[in-house]
Formats: C-alpha cells, sequence, structure tokens
C-alpha cells in the first residue's frame, strides 16, 4: 500500500517565488527515503504539504486518502513531522504535558492521554525526564522529546526536518537505533549523507524545487556531488 | 543566575515543597496582610521566627536564601533612606522590615514550588486561563529569547554599540521571536490543535494541605493580634 | 517603578487589587470568548521578547545606558487588550521570578503599567498614527512611562512615604529623563521593526483629528498633575508625622472630620479610590471612543 502518493505538486509563496514546481513523489508503506538537495530547494516546503501546513496545487495522496481540508484532522494523525527547531516543538512548561498534547487534541481523556505519553517516552527513553522543563534539556533529548510528542498520536509516516542538527556524534547514534527501531514510513529530509545511508533505503533530489533525480543515497552522493570533500 | 538558583531549589523536596501550591499561595497572602496592618516591632520579630522556622522546615539554605534577598534591596532602602531623612526613623525602619519580611516570605514560596505547579494553582483559582497561558508560553521562552539578546549584547560590545544599531538588534531579537511564534503555531497545528489548549492538571488538595493553611493562618493572625 | 510589598498601606493596594486585577480579568475573558487560543503562544513569546529586549543597551550618554521598557512597542504591535494581558503577565514573571515587585502590590503594578501605561501609550499613537507617525510613538513612550511613574509616585505618597518637594521635583524630574529615552527608543525600534516587516507594525486608520489627540494627552497630563498634587497634599503628611505611627490602627483623629467620614483610613481609602475611579473612568470613555470610530 502506498503511504505517500504525491503527483504535480505546486506551490508559490505569497512574495511570488516558485517553491515548488511540478513534484511527483511515492513513498511505499514501511520505507526510508530521504531527502537531499540545497537549501531553498524545495524540501522543506515539500513536508509541510504532506500534513497540510501548506497547500499548493496538485493532488497529495496519504494513506490512499486524499488530503482536502475536510480530511486534514485525520491525516494530521497519520503523518507525524519532528521539525528542526526543537525548542519551537516543545512549547508546553513541562515534557510530560507537551508530549500529551497530541492525545488531548485528539480528544482523549486525560488519564489515557498522559499513558500515551508515558509509553511514548519510554519508546525513546526519556521516561526520567518527564517533569523536567523543556529548557534544561539538551539538544538530543529535546529531539528525543519531541519525537515522543509525535509517536504518542500513533502515526503511520513519520517526517524528521533535519533531524541531526546541533547533536554531538553519540546523540546521533542514539537517533540512529532509535529509527532504526520504529516501524513506520519515514521520510528524512537531511544534509547529513552519513546518517541517510544508515537509514534509507532510497535517496530523492531536490533541485529549484523540483526532482532532480532519484536513486540510492550513494548514487544521489555521487551523481550531485553531495559530500562535503 | 539568580532565577536558576531558586528554580533549583523548588525542585527539592521536604514537608514545605509537598504542600499543593494553593495552600502556599493561601498562607502568603493571609501573611502579606498581616504584616501589611500592622506596624508593632514584636509582630515583626514574630514573623521572622516563623520565616526562619519555614526555612528550616523547607531544608533551604539560609545564607542563600538571605544572598538572593539583598537583591531585594536597592528599591527597599532608597525609600527607607527617603523616610529616614525625612525625620521618621521609626517608621523608617518599620518599612524596612515590612517590605524584607515580605520579600523573604515571598522568595520561601518560590523556592519551594515550581512556578508551572503555581501557575496550575492560579489557574484553579479563578484566574482566567488565557492568561495562565500566557504566563506560561512567557515563562517557556523566557530563557530561551535571554539567551539570543545576551550574545546580541556581547557581540554590539565587541564591535561598539550605538543608538541606531541597539534599535536593529532590538528588530533583530523581535524578528527572531515573532518567527518562533508562527514555528510554535505550525507544530500545534501538526499536533492536532484545534482552537483550544488542554491542561494537565496534577494537583490535588489533600488533608494536610488545609491543615497546613489553617495551622499557619492561625500562627499569623495571632501573632497579629497578640504582638 | 515596580513596587515591592511593605510600602503600600491597605487602602490603596485593597483597592487596586480590586479594581485593577478584575479589570484584567475581564480583559482575559473576552479573549477566552473568541475560542481561539491561537494567539496565546504569539502573546507569551512576545512578552519573553520584552523581557529579552530589556537587555539590550541604549547608549544615552558617557557611561550611561537606557533600556526599553516596551509597554508602548507592546501596544503599537498588538493593540490595547493583548498589551495589557502580555504587560500583566510580564508584572506576574518579574514579581514571581525575579522578586521585582510585590505580590499584593501587584494590583497597583498592574494598574500603573499594564492598564495605566498601555493605554496612554496607545493614546498617540491612535490619534497622530496616520499624519504624524514618528511624534506619535515617540510621545507613545513618553506618556507610557510618565503616567506609570506619576502613578506609582502617587500611590506611595497616599501610603504615607514622606517626599519633600525637592526629593518631589527630583524624581519628577528624573521621570521625564526615563520617558523622553523611552519615547527615544521606542521610536527606534518599531521604525527598525518596520523596516524589517512592515506587517509586523499594523496601520490603523485616522481616527478623529489630531487637535482631538493633542486634547487627550493633554487631559492625561493635567489628570496625572492633579493626581500628583493631590497625593503631595501637605495636610496628609502631616497628620501622619504626628501621629508617628500608621493612622489606621488608632481612633479616628478628634479634630479632624469630613461630612460623616471621621475615620481617616476610609478618608484615604477614599481618596485613593476617587483618583482611580477618574482614572478608569477616562481610561472607559477613550476606549469608547476608539471603539465606537474604528465601527464607524
Amino acid at each position: 500500500m502506498s503511504a505517500v502518493k504525491v503527483r504535480g505538486l505546486r506551490y508559490r509563496y505569497p512574495d511570488g517565488t516558485q517553491a515548488l514546481d511540478g513534484v511527483d513523489f511515492d513513498l511505499a508503506d514501511g520505507e526510508c527515503v530521504a531527502l537531499f538537495g540545497a537549501n531553498g530547494s524545495g524540501k522543506t516546503t515539500f513536508v509541510l504539504h504532506l500534513n497540510g501546513l501548506l497547500e499548493g496545487e496538485g493532488s497529495v495522496e496519504i494513506c490512499g486518502q486524499h488530503l482536502e481540508r475536510s480530511t486534514l484532522a485525520k491525516v494530521r494523525t497519520q503523518v507525524g513531522l519532528v521539525f528542526q527547531e526543537a525548542d519551537e516543538q516543545l512549547f508546553m512548561p513541562t515534557v510530560l504535558e507537551d508530549v500529551a498534547f497530541g492525545p488531548l487534541n485528539l480528544g482523549l481523556p486525560q488519564p489515557e492521554a498522559t499513558a500515551r505519553a508515558a509509553k511514548a517516552l519510554e519508546q525513546v527513553g526519556m521516561s526520567a525526564v518527564i517533569h523536567k522543563a523543556p529548557y534544561h534539556l539538551s539538544a538530543g533529548e529535546k529531539r528525543r522529546v519531541a519525537l515522543a510528542g509525535v509517536l504518542a498520536m500513533e502515526p503511520r509516516i513519520l517526517v524528521f526536518d533535519e533531524p541531526t542538527t546541533s547533536l554531538d556524534p553519540p546523540a546521533q547514534r542514539d537517533l540512529v537505533r532509535l529509527l532504526q527501531a520504529l516501524p513506520q514510513s519515514k521520510i528524512l529530509v537531511t544534509h547529513d549523507t552519513g546518517f541517510a545511508s544508515i537509514l534509507a533505503t532510497r535517496a530523492v533530489f531536490f533541485e529549484h524545487g523540483r526532482v532532480a533525480g532519484e536513486g540510492t543515497v550513494d548514487e544521489m552522493v555521487r551523481r550531485f556531488h553531495w559530500s562535503h570533500v | 543566575m539568580h532565577h536558576l538558583v531558586i528554580e533549583g531549589w523548588s525542585h527539592r523536596s521536604s514537608p514545605l515543597h509537598a504542600r499543593d501550591a494553593r495552600a502556599k499561595l493561601g498562607v502568603l497572602l493571609v501573611l502579606l496582610i498581616a504584616i501589611s496592618t500592622t506596624s508593632s516591632q514584636l509582630s515583626f520579630y514574630g514573623y521572622a521566627l516563623l520565616l526562619a522556622v519555614a526555612i528550616g522546615i523547607a531544608r533551604l539554605p539560609l545564607f542563600g536564601l538571605l544572598e538572593r534577598a539583598v537583591l531585594l534591596l536597592p528599591f527597599i532602602a532608597t525609600f527607607t533612606l527617603i523616610t529616614w531623612w525625612s525625620g521618621q526613623p521609626v517608621r523608617a525602619l518599620a518599612v524596612f522590615e515590612k517590605s524584607l519580611l515580605s520579600g523573604i516570605a515571598a522568595l520561601i514560596l518560590v523556592a519551594t514550588t515550581p512556578i508551572t505547579d503555581l501557575l496550575h494553582g492560579l489557574e484553579s483559582l479563578a484566574v482566567p486561563r488565557p492568561l495562565v497561558l500566557v504566563i506560561q508560553f512567557l515563562y517557556r521562552y523566557l530563557f530561551v529569547l535571554s539567551e539570543q539578546a545576551q550574545h546580541m549584547r556581547m557581540a554590539a560590545r565587541a564591535r561598539g554599540s550605538r543608538f541606531h544599531s541597539a534599535g536593529s538588534a532590538v528588530a533583530v531579537l523581535f524578528a527572531r521571536s515573532w518567527e518562533r511564534a508562527d514555528g510554535i503555531y505550525q507544530a500545534m497545528l501538526a499536533r492536532g490543535f484545534a482552537g483550544r489548549f488542554y491542561t494537565v492538571s496534577a494537583t490535588h488538595f489533600h488533608v494536610a494541605d488545609a491543615a497546613f493553611f489553617c495551622a499557619v493562618s492561625a500562627a499569623v493572625i495571632a501573632i497579629r493580634i497578640a504582638l | 517603578m515596580h513596587i515591592p510589598d511593605g510600602f503600600l498601606t491597605p487602602p490603596v493596594w485593597g483597592a487596586f487589587d480590586v479594581i485593577a486585577l478584575p479589570a484584567v480579568a475581564l480583559v482575559a475573558r473576552r479573549a477566552e470568548a473568541l475560542k481561539d487560543d491561537r494567539n496565546l503562544p504569539l502573546l507569551g513569546v512576545m512578552g519573553a521578547f520584552v523581557f529579552a529586549a530589556q537587555m539590550i543597551n541604549f547608549p544615552v550618554g558617557p557611561g550611561t545606558s537606557g533600556h526599553l521598557v516596551g509597554g508602548t512597542l507592546l501596544v503599537i504591535v498588538l493593540g490595547p487588550a493583548a498589551a495589557t494581558m502580555v504587560m500583566t503577565a510580564i508584572l506576574a514573571i518579574q514579581a514571581l521570578v525575579f522578586q521585582d515587585g510585590g505580590i499584593i502590590a501587584l494590583g497597583a503594578n498592574v494598574f500603573n503599567m499594564a492598564v495605566a501605561g498601555v493605554l496612554a501609550g496607545y493614546l498617540p499613537y491612535r490619534f497622530w498614527a496616520a499624519q504624524w507617525r514618528s511624534a506619535a510613538i515617540f510621545t507613545g513612550g513618553v506618556l507610557s512611562v510618565l503616567t506609570s511613574a506619576c502613578l506609582a509616585l502617587a500611590e506611595l505618597l497616599t501610603s504615607g512615604v514622606p517626599m519633600s518637594r525637592r526629593i518631589l521635583m527630583l524624581s519628577l524630574g528624573l521621570f521625564l529623563v526615563s520617558a523622553f529615552i523611552e519615547g527615544a527608543i521606542t521610536l527606534a525600534a518599531v521604525r527598525a521593526i518596520e523596516r524589517m516587516n512592515p506587517r509586523w507594525v499594523p496601520r490603523l486608520e485616522p481616527a478623529g483629528s489630531r487637535v482631538m489627540g493633542v486634547v487627550a494627552i493633554a487631559a492625561v497630563v493635567l489628570v496625572m498633575g492633579g493626581i500628583l498634587i493631590a497625593s503631595a497634599q501637605p495636610d496628609g503628611i502631616e497628620r501622619l508625622v504626628g501621629g508617628g505611627s500608621p493612622v489606621w490602627s488608632h481612633a479616628p483623629l478628634a479634630d479632624y472630620q469630613i461630612r460623616g467620614i471621621d475615620s481617616p483610613w476610609l478618608r484615604r481609602a477614599g481618596a485613593g479610590a476617587a483618583g482611580l475611579v477618574l482614572i478608569y473612568g477616562i481610561s472607559v470613555l477613550t476606549g469608547r471612543l476608539l471603539a465606537r470610530q474604528r465601527s464607524s
């Protein structure tokens, strides 16, 4: 079954720039795909369409369901987006309240919501900080708590926007292990080709709002000279 | 930093830390009102003793606390001195003691109650939810933005600050803050936000809290009346 | 300008806690009635921004620098109701986290800075923003700080803190200097923000004539002056000096009576309340006037 099916996606910013210029994209159930591309090439803009934060022209299908106003709420439970800025994602005063935010919005009563939050925190190994304030967490811990907040909604698809930003190597390793253990289909928007090559079976290269190439991670790295040496 | 020290203290445990935020807030108000309505030197000694007992039960470092209290002094000292120089030394001393006692009492409250618990307590005490939420978000991002401003200050110091560039610095801070708020809103939507914040209430008022409130309030009132 | 606990007498802090805090609660409840909490994180972040912005140094003289207070900046960017909520949140955090300002004195501080200060900062902008934009922003900053400071001074005087004429003049001089600095800083900041992204500083349609603005601002200044003079009544201070201890804890003074109100406690509270009602009335009337104009 297809997890994500995008056809002919176009999006223009209010100031007139064409951020996406006809993008086709597929994600199969259980697959992990990396998105590469220069800053401003449209990768982040693209993923913001997958849960309806941005609305463009073309069609977006999530788990076989067409994305439109009436299906927005449902799609947002199926697509879990982990943002680049963890501080903007962890906006509640304590970890527990933040991770329980999603379940509470789903209409779950408080005891169930907190139970889901506790379970999600256990999944990411952050049960110890459940009552802490986000301010006191390290970058790696914030990233994992943000992931817990998303997992608590039990999505089918996980999208990560630059997940290894400001993570030191040990934290990066922890994140890799964590992601390997998660069964959901995944999209990784990243500059970190090493990270991508461990987790992703396929890579898509964005250029000027279009898909310029597709293949394995190594193929894309070679073809577009996407390494720092 | 001052507030970080106090925040650290607020997460310790002691019989006082364990009391419900509302009970402690209630006791504080009774005490502040009592202090404000008296000028008896004896009662000040009584309240000082009460506060010392509280500090002991809360297992707070006495000198550390007094160190924090010193920060309260500038404003208090100014008006105390003005009152003294106007030929009212008795009143000056009274005002000084009242302010110091009130300040230390408030300090003990925040040193034994995490701010988030305090805010939840306020909400259940009929402070309007939108206001509590604004305070909550303010507190959440207070230190994040302050760190940003700190960096900008250091950079400006290196470059040599001018009035005009300070205005630009404020604008940059504003821009980042506004964009951060946009990011927060997107993150809220992504996790199903539909217009309402739901709070996770974790406070329960036990018999111990009621007993605490009644006992201490009675002591405060007794001191007020007797001394 | 944040009054700690211990300085204000019960009639004064009591009156403000009873009037100002419910007033802010009313503003907040109206926000609740909108059934959309979407802007609350923005308001919180803006409050945090003001704290952070206060750390930026604005050089105003050799070795001295000023800092943004922020009430006027907030009201220009967010409008009066939102600015009042943000300022109240700021004052609450300042009192609780930084022990800057008292707890029972919170009502007075909220009135001075979150209600009166915000409205005073908004007044020039509402009337002059269309044609005299820089003057509007600058005057807003000046008026906002001046109003808050004068009210604080008046509350302290009414509570019996003795101030000689010289000290009073010195204080007012300092207030004026801070007020002008705030005006200049607010203007610099708003202009810089506007340059970065014009949509952050909302444009207002012209509301009434600029002359009406002048009249309104003059009215506020006059009321402030009146309140200060009334609070600094020499006979009030004399009575306190003669008493030696807080007046309200004694029996009513035999040789002073006002038409049935012979408790000085009540008299003082009455004076305070009367001043409050006056300011409140002006604020409400101005608010109604502005609301009517916006809808027309």
